[in-house]
């Protein structure tokens, strides 16, 4: 059996270990059109904000290819799939064949054409893990920055670059800064800490024209008309699926690529996982990309296995987060911003002085969504609970606690999770 | 493998799992020194839960799963499966982003806020069986071969 993956990242991992749960000999080669060992790929702003150095972005044990046996090839970017014969097709033209595929590529940051854009040196995106070697290095020559784009990705960039001293301005178009992953309310708490250190923030406004002459750039103007000066600016809207090399493949390809409850995807024995696919979500079951990082590990591992001739059922995408920004820690997992209140019950407790915050969704008995601002440990309890879809009525009161534990819930689950029936004389 | 179990009928509360897993992970390996005298007093990985003034009260702890959420949200790599099973933290390797803490149902990942770093059990490898289940005075943690669920 020929395995297959494009891709060397989180989702690419879940594979290769599912695949060599089940098959020791098969050949398994990765494709990565990066030059870069597989990397913590959040851990670049890490990198670009000096907390950590370039050793430590390996993402696998040294030895994990040899003892997987994997011919890892980087550098080598699939520029098409031919589905009726096969193969796929290098930039280099060079050919190879699969019996199974993955696709397992992620995404490519998405940069709207804006007026004064091309032709700029000191434009970024934030990604990779070039982009912030880049950045890095032309660390000595950056003074202002604007980021556009107030999301996970543009907060984290603003971060790094905060870290070694740089000036930045966020200017985000909706009314408030991170609401595709917080709510409001968490929102305000992290935008009031960066404030505090010095970051502005600009909401309801976008960039309409990056100005300078040449390859230089001396500030951004404003929808709203305003200028901002700057040498520099991050473009951190949003990624896409990394999917355009697969047009005329005959794969259905939404917004991302199609796939069941196994990662396949349209053509059999081509599968797809992590931010490059559109899989069923965990509450609606209907399907959307949803670029999360345990969860693109999840799409790998389920993948893996389907490739290697055995199921695993795959629950839905569960979105989660776990980001500290400046020096805040954030929590959040599941329906954390429900539209129609009426369906959902919503229980908070904010100490905004103290950069404390818990909020807890709930539909019906049981819990779909949960944010936790400051004291975030034992989040975890809440992914277990909405995962399991647990009747939370019994300890619906303890819910905000702080110290909320196994022992607010029923003897029964502390006992089925540590203690199982027949393990313990 | 063998796993760590906690049985709650039988746990007195006294903590003194937590007690064991402080001194040893501490330096000196000794309670004294370690709660009194060491610069860095390491975090218990094994967390005694009570309500109701002790009514209700057990030991938990890492699972070591077979599939481990934990291992599975590590944005750095540093949470692995070793071979023997155990789920093993590299703290070297650790950046403190809480993934794990994020992931875990079983809310068994620590926060080394001091360091920042991610705390959790080893099994104890230096020794026969975890210190943890070696000072429970009631047997109200068991240490033997068994699956996750």
């Amino acid at each position: 059996m020929k395995y297959v993956i494009i891709g060397n990242s989180v989702a690419a991992t879940g594979a290769i270990r599912s695949i060599r749960n089940q098959d020791d000999k098969g050949s398994i080669t990765v494709l990565s059109r990066e030059n870069r060992i597989a990397y913590g790929r959040p851990l670049i702003s890490y990198l670009l904000g000096g907390t950590i150095t370039e050793k430590k972005m390996a993402y696998l044990p040294e030895d994990f290819y040899a003892k997987n046996s994997v011919d890892l090839r980087l550098s080598a970017e699939v520029v098409a799939v031919d589905s009726k014969k096969k193969q796929v097709k290098l930039s280099s033209n060079e050919t190879i064949a699969f019996d199974k595929l993955l696709i397992a590529t992620g995404g490519d940051p998405f940069v709207p054409p804006i007026e004064g854009l091309q032709g700029k040196k000191k434009i970024f995106t934030f990604t990779t893990w070039d982009d912030a070697a880049k950045l890095k290095e032309l660390a000595y020559d950056i003074k202002r920055v604007v980021v556009i784009g107030g999301g996970l990705i543009g907060l984290k960039a603003a971060e790094g670059l905060y870290q070694i001293d740089k000036k930045v301005t966020i200017i985000e178009l909706a009314d408030r800064i991170l609401s595709a992953a917080f709510d409001r309310t968490a929102g305000r708490i992290v935008a009031k800490k960066m404030k505090a250190n010095g970051i502005d923030v600009i909401t309801e406004d976008t960039v309409v024209k990056i100005e300078g002459e040449g390859a230089e750039i001396t500030g951004v103007t404003l929808k709203s008309g305003d200028f901002i000066p700057c040498d520099t600016v991050i473009v951190a809207i949003g990624v896409r699926p990394a999917a355009s090399f697969l047009s005329g493949s005959g794969i259905e390809v939404n917004r991302g690529v199609v796939v069941d409850d196994r990662m396949e995807t349209s053509v059999k024995g081509i599968f797809a996982a992590g931010d490059v696919a559109e899989a069923a979500d965990f509450f609606t079951k209907s399907k959307n990309p949803m670029p999360i990082w345990p969860d693109a590990y999840i799409q790998g591992d389920v993948a893996g296995a389907a490739m290697a001739g055995s199921e695993k059922g795959y629950a839905g995408g569960l979105a989660m987060n776990s980001i500290e920004l400046f020096k805040v820690p954030t929590i959040s997992m599941g329906i954390t911003n429900p539209q129609d209140e009426k369906k959902f019950e919503i229980l908070t407790y904010l100490d905004q002085e103290k950069y404390q915050y818990r909020k807890v969704v709930l539909q019906g008995k049981i819990v779909v969504g949960a944010v936790l601002v400051g004291a975030v440990d034992r989040a975890g309890i809440f992914a277990g609970l909405i995962r399991e879809k647990v009747d939370v009525t019994p300890f619906k009161g303890q819910l905000l606690a702080t110290d909320f534990g196994f022992a607010q819930l029923t003897k029964e689950i502390r006992s089925t999770l540590f203690a199982p029936q027949g393990k313990v004389a | 493998m063998k796993r760590i179990y906690s049985i709650e009928d039988a746990c007195i509360g006294c903590h003194l799992c937590e007690v064991a897993c402080i001194t040893e992970h501490s330096k000196s390996k000794d309670p004294i020194k370690a709660f009194l005298h060491e610069a860095e007093r390491p975090i218990a990985r094994c967390t005694v839960e009570e309500i109701d003034g002790g009514v209700v009260s057990f030991s938990t702890n890492c699972r070591h799963c077979d599939e481990p959420d934990c291992l599975r949200a590590c944005i750095s790599g540093a949470i692995q499966k070793l071979d023997d099973g155990r789920v093993f933290m590299d703290t070297e390797k650790c950046v403190g982003c809480w993934s794990c803490v994020m992931a875990c149902p079983y809310g068994a990942v620590q926060r080394n806020l001091e360091k920042k770093k991610g705390n959790k059990c080893d099994l104890c490898p230096d020794r026969k069986s975890p210190a943890c289940v070696d000072a429970c005075p009631n047997r109200a943690l068991v240490y033997k071969e068994g699956n996750q669920k």
